[in-house]
C-alpha cells in the first residue's frame, strides 16, 4: 500500500508510531521516519494511525485498498 | 464572449484538454484537483521519468539508512485521475501559439491548457571528467538514491559530502548512522548558513561534529581524482590538503529544469518559471499568459508577506499546494480564481532531531531566540525584518510554531514584547549572520529572486571557483 | 441570560446530561469574563491556537494580580505539580522520561503489545454478563476495565484498587469548582487526596525500588536516559497522575460510547458487521461526547487579545473543549454523530504540548471495548434515557448506564 505523510503539517505527537509501530518511527524525539509502501499487512494498523494523528498528516492511497489486509502476516 | 468567460470556461471544463509536463508531486496532485473539481475532459500526463510519481524527502533519509528500498516511495492517490500517462519521455519544446508540447520521441501534443510541473534537477559536479567518476553522486531521483545506497551498503571507506545545505546534511546525518566515516566541506562558515543563518548553522555545526563528522568549513573542495580504472580514489581541498575517499556525494543545490522551454517566450531560467499568484506563467515580456500555468520546485512566484518579491521554493508543502492552487484555477475563471499565498513551510529529518521551518528565515535582519535554548538544540527562534516577524525555525519543538506562523501572517511586530513558556534567561535580538547575498548559496531551500518576473540574472559561482 | 454567569449553568449538575445548547449559547462569546475572573473561551479555533500559544502556562503559580495564590508554593513542597500542571523545560522533561517506558522513540511497541491483554481483559468482563437481564455498563464493564489496566501497567495490585478508590474520587470531586463554595477548602481537599495517594504510591515505587518487576514504576525507577532518572517525589506525582489519568476518563469514552451508539442504533449495527467502522466512532465520540469536557487550569503570562477580548496577565482560564468540538464554525453539522466523519481533528485529547500521553492506549482500550459490547451483548435496550450522569463536569459521563440485554454471544 502506499502512504504519505504531510510533514510540513506532523508535529511529531507520535500517535501514529504507537499504533502501527513497524511502519512509522520516531527517529529521536519528534523526527518520524516511515515506510510510504508498506505491506497489505500493516492495512489495519496504518488505518487506525491515520485516523488518530491529530493534525491529520497521513495519507493513505484512496485508491487501493487492500482486498488481502489481514493482520499479523507481516514479516519485515 | 471573452476568453475567460463562464461559458467557455464551463466548456473547458466538460471537455477541453489539458496536459501535466512533470509527473511528480506538484503534476499529480494538480491532476487530482482537476478530478476533484469537476474537469471531465482528457487529460494527459507526460514525465521524463519511467515511474509513477513517487515521493523525494524518503530518498535521503529511510532510503539511505537502509529502512526503505529506494524503489518504494510511490505517492499515494487523493483519487483516480483517469489520464494518459506518457512516462519516460521528456518533453523538449513548447510552442505556445501553436498549443504543442513537443516530445523527445518525436509527438506533438496539442493542450488547450498546460502545466508546467518539471521541478528541479541536482546540479551536478561543475567538472565533466571528474563528475563521471565512479563513486561520485548526485541525490534528486530514485536512480540516484539507489545508486548511493548501494555505495553505502558496500562500506566505503569514506565518504565526502560537498555542501553541507539540507542534503547534504541529512546525507552526513545518515552516513554517520550507518557507521560510515565522513568528511563534510562546506564553503560557508557553518552547515546551513545559506537557509537559516549562521547563529543557527552553529548549532548545526555542534551536530555534526558530536555525532563525529568531519566537518570543513571555509573550504572548497577543487579537484576530484581517479584511479586509472575511473574511480575515485581522492578529493583536493582549497586549503591545500587533500583526502582518501572512495565515495563523494555532490550536494550543490539544484537547477530549474526548463531548458525544453528555451525560445518558448516563457520567462524560464535555471531558477524556474516565474508566475503569477494565481500560478499563470509570465512570458519574457512580464505578460501574464492565459493558457500556461506553473507549480511546484519550478515555479517562481510573488508573495505580498514578503514585499511582492519572487520566492523560489524547493519545499514539498509548497508543491503539493501550490498544485491545488494550479489545479483549480485552471479550470475557473474570473473571480473564482484563488491566489497562492500558504506561508512557506520546510522540514528536515537529521542527526535525530526534527527540524521546522515556517516563513522565509532568508528574509530577515534580525533573529531571537524565543523559547528552549540553543545548547540543547530545543528551541523555537523567531526571524525578524525591519521590525516585523517573517520566520520561525524550531528544533524539535514543532508544536509552537502554529502560533508563530500566526504572527507571521499578521506581521506582528518584531522583537515581540511578550514572554513565552521556557523562555530562555535572556531575550535579545541578534543578526541571524547569513552570508552576503552576492555570495552564492546553495544551501537554501527558499530563494528570493527579485521583483522581475524575467529577472534571469542569477549566476552560480560554481564550488571549485 | 448573561455570559458571566455561564460557567457556573455549565457546571450545575442540572446541565449534566445535555450541556450542548448551552455551550452553543455560549459560543455566542467566544471568550467571556465571568463574575470570578475567569476568562471562559468556547470556540474551536480560539481554544485550539490557545493550547499552542506560548504565552499561556499551565502552571498555577503564575496567577497573578487579583488571582494570586500565595498558598501555592507551601502546598506544592510536599508533592510536586506533575507534567499537566508544569510548563516547559520541566514538563518536557518529564514528559519524555515518563514516555520511556511507554512509547516512540524508546518503547514503540508497548502499547500495540498490550492488545491481547486488553481483548482478554474485555472478554472476561463480558464473559461476566452471562445470565443477567440487565447490566449496568459503568460498574461491571467501564470502570473495571481501565483500572484493571493502568494498574497492571503500572504495576499497583489489583486488589488495592479500594485503597486507592476514595481518595481518587475525592481528588476528581475537586475538579469540579461548582461543587465546592470555599475555594481554600477545595484546595487542602485536592491536597491532602494528592499526598494520600502519593503516600500509597509512594510505598509501591520504594517496593519497586528495592525489586523491580516489569512495570512502568519498576522502569522508572530503574532504568532511565539521557535526561537521568526522575527524582523519587517526581516518580510519585507522575504515578498518581497516570493512575487517575489512565481511568477515570477512558470510563467515560466507553460509557459515552455505548450510549451514542444505543442512541444511534443502525450505527451499533454495522459496527456488530464491520469492526473496522471502531476506529472512526471512536474518533467521533472523542469529538462528539468527549470524556473531558473543560480544561480549567490554564493561566496567561501576557496579556492577549483574543476575538476581541483582552485577557490580563495572570488571569485563569477554562477553555470548553467539550464547546469547541461542536463550533459549527470547524465541522460540519457539528451535533450529528457520524462515525465516518472525514477532517475530525477534535480536540477530544486537548492539543499542543500537554495532548494526553495516553491517547493511543485510550484509543484502543475504546475500540477493543466498544466492538466486544457491540458483538457480544444481544439486543442491548437502554433502561434509561438520560442515564443518571456523574456529578463531575470536567470528566464528564454516565455514573451509571444500566443495559438490558437477552443475553450474550460467545
Ligand atoms: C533527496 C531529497 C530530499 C528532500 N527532502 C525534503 C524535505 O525534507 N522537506 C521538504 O520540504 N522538501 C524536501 N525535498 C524537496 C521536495 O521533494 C520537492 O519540493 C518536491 O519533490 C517538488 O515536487 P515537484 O513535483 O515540483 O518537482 P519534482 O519532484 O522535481 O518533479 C518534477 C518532475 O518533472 C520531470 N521532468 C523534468 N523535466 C521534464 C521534461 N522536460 N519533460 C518531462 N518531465 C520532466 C522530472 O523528472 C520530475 O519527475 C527533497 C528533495 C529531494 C530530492
Ligand atoms: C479517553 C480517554 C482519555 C481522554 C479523553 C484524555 C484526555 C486528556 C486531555 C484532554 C488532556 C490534556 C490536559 C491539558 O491540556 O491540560 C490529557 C492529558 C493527559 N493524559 Fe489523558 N485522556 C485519556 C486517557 C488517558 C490515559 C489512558 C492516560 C494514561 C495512560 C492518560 C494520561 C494523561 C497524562 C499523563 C496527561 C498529561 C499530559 C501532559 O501534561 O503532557 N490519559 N488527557
Ligand atoms: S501522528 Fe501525525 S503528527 Fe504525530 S508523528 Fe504521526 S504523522 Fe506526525
Amino acid at each position: 500500500m502506499r502512504l504519505v505523510v504531510d510533514l510540513t503539517r506532523c508535529q511529531g505527537y507520535a500517535q501514529c508510531a504507537f499504533l502501527a509501530p513497524d511502519v512509522f518511527t520516531m527517529h529521536g524525539e519528534e523526527a518520524l521516519l516511515y515506510d510510504p509502501n508498506p505491506d497489505d499487512a500493516q492495512w489495519d494498523r496504518v488505518r487506525r494511525a491515520a485516523a488518530a494523528c491529530p493534525v491529520q498528516a497521513i495519507l493513505v492511497d484512496q485508491t487501493e485498498i487492500p482486498a488481502t489486509a489481514q493482520e499479523g502476516t507481516h514479516v519485515r | 464572449m471573452s476568453a475567460d468567460g463562464p461559458e467557455r470556461a464551463h466548456a473547458f471544463k466538460k471537455g477541453g484538454h489539458i496536459v501535466i509536463v512533470g509527473a511528480s508531486l506538484a503534476g499529480l496532485r494538480a491532476a487530482e484537483t482537476l478530478r476533484e473539481e469537476g474537469f471531465t475532459g482528457s487529460l494527459t500526463m507526460i514525465g521524463d521519468e519511467p515511474d509513477q510519481p513517487y515521493d523525494r524527502p524518503p530518498l535521503s533519509k529511510q532510503v539511505l539508512l537502509g529502512m526503505v528500498p529506494a524503489e518504494h516511495t510511490a505517492l499515494p492517490r487523493r483519487r483516480e485521475i483517469d489520464a494518459d500517462w506518457r512516462l519516460g519521455v521528456p518533453a523538449i519544446g513548447l510552442d505556445l501559439d501553436a498549443h504543442r508540447v513537443r516530445l523527445a520521441d518525436g509527438q506533438e501534443i496539442g493542450f488547450d491548457r498546460l502545466l508546467i510541473a518539471t521541478g528541479v534537477r541536482a546540479r551536478p559536479w561543475p567538472n565533466e571528467n571528474e563528475r563521471d567518476l565512479d563513486g561520485v553522486f548526485v541525490l534528486r531521483t530514485n536512480g540516484d538514491a539507489a545508486r548511493l545506497r548501494r555505495r553505502l551498503a558496500a562500506r566505503p571507506r569514506r565518504v565526502l559530502v560537498i555542501g553541507a545545505g539540507f542534503m547534504g546534511s541529512e546525507v552526513a546525518s545518515a552516513c554517520r548512522e550507518l557507521g560510515l566515516e565522513v568528511t563534510v566541506a562546506e564553503r560557508g562558515p557553518v552547515p546551513l548558513v545559506g537557509a537559516l543563518g549562521g547563529v543557527i548553522g552553529s548549532v548545526v555545526a555542534r551536530m555534526h561534529r558530536e555525532h563525529g563528522v568531519d566537518l570543513r568549513c571555509r573550504v572548497t573542495v577543487t579537484a576530484l581524482e581517479g584511479d586509472p580504472s575511473g574511480r575515485l580514489r581522492r578529493a583536493h581541498l582549497s586549503d591545500g590538503t587533500a583526502i582518501d575517499v572512495d565515495a563523494a556525494v555532490v550536494c550543490l543545490g539544484s537547477i530549474g529544469n526548463t531548458e525544453w522551454l528555451a525560445g518558448s517566450g516563457l520567462a524560464a531560467g535555471p531558477r524556474g518559471v516565474a508566475c503569477d499568484a494565481g500560478c499563470r506563467a509570465f512570458d519574457v515580456n512580464g505578460i501574464v499568459t492565459d493558457d500556461v500555468f506553473v507549480a511546484g520546485d519550478v515555479a517562481r512566484a510573488p508573495n505580498p508577506l514578503y514585499e511582492y518579491n519572487f520566492l523560489f521554493l524547493e519545499h514539498w508543502g509548497n508543491a503539493v499546494a501550490q498544485a491545488e492552487v494550479a489545479g483549480h484555477n485552471m479550470i475557473s475563471c474570473g473571480s473564482a480564481r484563488r491566489p497562492h499565498l500558504a506561508i512557506p513551510a520546510f522540514w528536515s529529518t537529521q542527526f535525530g532531531v526534527s527540524i521546522r521551518s515556517v516563513g522565509v528565515p532568508t528574509f530577515a535582519d534580525e533573529m531571537m531566540v524565543m523559547q528552549g535554548s540553543l545548547e540543547e538544540r530545543r528551541f523555537v527562534a523567531a526571524y525578524g525584518h525591519r521590525g516585523r516577524v517573517t520566520a520561525a525555525v524550531a528544533f524539535d519543538q514543532a508544536k509552537w510554531l502554529d502560533f508563530y506562523r500566526e504572527l507571521i501572517m499578521a506581521a506582528a511586530p518584531f522583537p515581540p514584547s511578550f514572554v513565552p513558556v521556557d523562555r530562555p534567561p535572556v531575550m535579545r535580538s541578534m543578526s541571524p549572520e547569513f552570508p552576503d547575498p552576492a555570495l552564492p548559496s546553495h544551501g537554501a531551500t527558499v530563494t528570493i529572486t527579485g521583483h522581475l518576473p524575467n529577472d534571469q540574472r542569477v549566476v552560480f559561482t560554481p564550488a571549485r571557483a | 441570560m448573561t455570559p458571566d454567569t455561564m460557567l457556573k449553568r455549565i457546571t450545575d449538575y442540572g446541565s449534566r446530561a445535555d450541556p450542548y445548547p448551552l455551550y452553543a449559547e455560549l459560543r455566542k462569546t467566544p471568550v467571556a469574563r465571568q463574575e470570578d475572573g475567569t476568562y471562559v473561551v468556547s470556540t474551536y479555533w480560539e481554544i485550539h491556537s490557545l493550547l499552542h500559544d506560548p504565552r499561556i502556562s499551565s502552571d498555577r503559580r503564575n496567577l497573578a494580580g487579583p488571582w494570586a495564590d500565595p498558598d501555592i508554593e507551601e502546598e506544592d513542597a510536599t508533592l510536586p505539580p506533575s507534567m499537566i500542571r508544569l510548563d516547559p523545560p520541566a514538563h518536557d522533561r518529564l514528559r519524555r522520561q515518563a514516555m520511556r517506558p511507554f512509547g516512540p522513540p524508546h518503547s514503540p511497541e508497548y502499547v500495540d503489545s498490550l492488545r491481547p491483554e486488553l481483548a482478554g481483559i474485555v472478554g472476561g468482563l463480558i464473559d461476566g454478563f452471562e445470565g443477567k437481564g440487565q447490566v449496568d455498563i459503568v460498574d461491571d464493564f467501564a470502570y473495571p476495565f481501565p483500572v484493571t489496566v493502568i494498574c497492571r501497567i503500572l504495576g499497583v495490585p489489583r486488589e488495592d484498587e479500594p485503597r486507592f478508590r476514595d481518595w481518587v474520587d475525592l481528588l476528581v470531586s475537586t475538579l469540579d469548582l461548582a461543587a465546592w463554595d470555599d475555594p481554600a477548602e477545595r484546595q487542602r481537599t485536592a491536597q491532602r487526596a494528592r499526598l494520600e495517594l502519593g503516600r500509597f504510591l509512594g510505598e509501591l515505587v520504594a517496593a519497586r525500588s528495592r525489586k523491580p518487576g516489569d512495570d512502568m514504576v519498576s522502569a522508572l525507577v530503574t532504568g532511565h536516559g539521557p535526561d537521568g532518572p526522575m527524582s523519587q517525589l517526581e516518580l510519585i506525582s507522575t504515578a498518581v497522575l497516570l493512575l487517575i489519568a489512565g481511568h477515570e476518563t477512558t470510563v467515560n469514552l466507553i460509557t459515552n460510547g455505548m450510549l451514542t451508539l444505543l442512541r444511534h442504533p443502525h450505527v451499533l449495527e454495522r459496527l456488530r458487521r464491520e469492526p473496522e467502522l471502531a476506529v472512526g466512532a471512536v474518533e467521533e465520540l472523542l469529538r462528539f461526547e468527549p470524556p473531558v469536557h473543560l480544561l480549567p487550569q490554564r493561566v496567561t503570562l501576557a496579556d492577549i487579545e483574543i476575538a476581541g477580548v483582552l485577557i490580563p496577565k495572570g488571569a485563569p482560564m477554562t477553555l470548553v473543549l467539550g464547546s469547541g468540538n461542536r463550533d459549527p464554525l470547524r465541522f460540519d453539522d457539528p451535533d450529528r454523530f457520524d462515525p465516518e466523519r472525514r477532517d475530525n481533528q477534535h480536540l477530544g485529547f486537548g492539543s499542543g504540548i500537554h495532548t494526553c500521553f495516553g491517547a493511543p492506549l485510550a484509543r484502543l482500550e475504546g475500540q477493543i471495548a466498544l466492538v466486544e459490547l457491540a458483538r457480544r451483548l444481544q439486543n442491548p435496550r437502554l433502561v434509561a434515557d438520560p442515564p443518571p450522569y456523574r456529578q463531575n463536569p470536567v470528566l464528564r459521563g454516565p455514573r451509571h448506564l444500566l443495559v438490558e440485554i437477552d443475553g450474550i454471544a460467545p
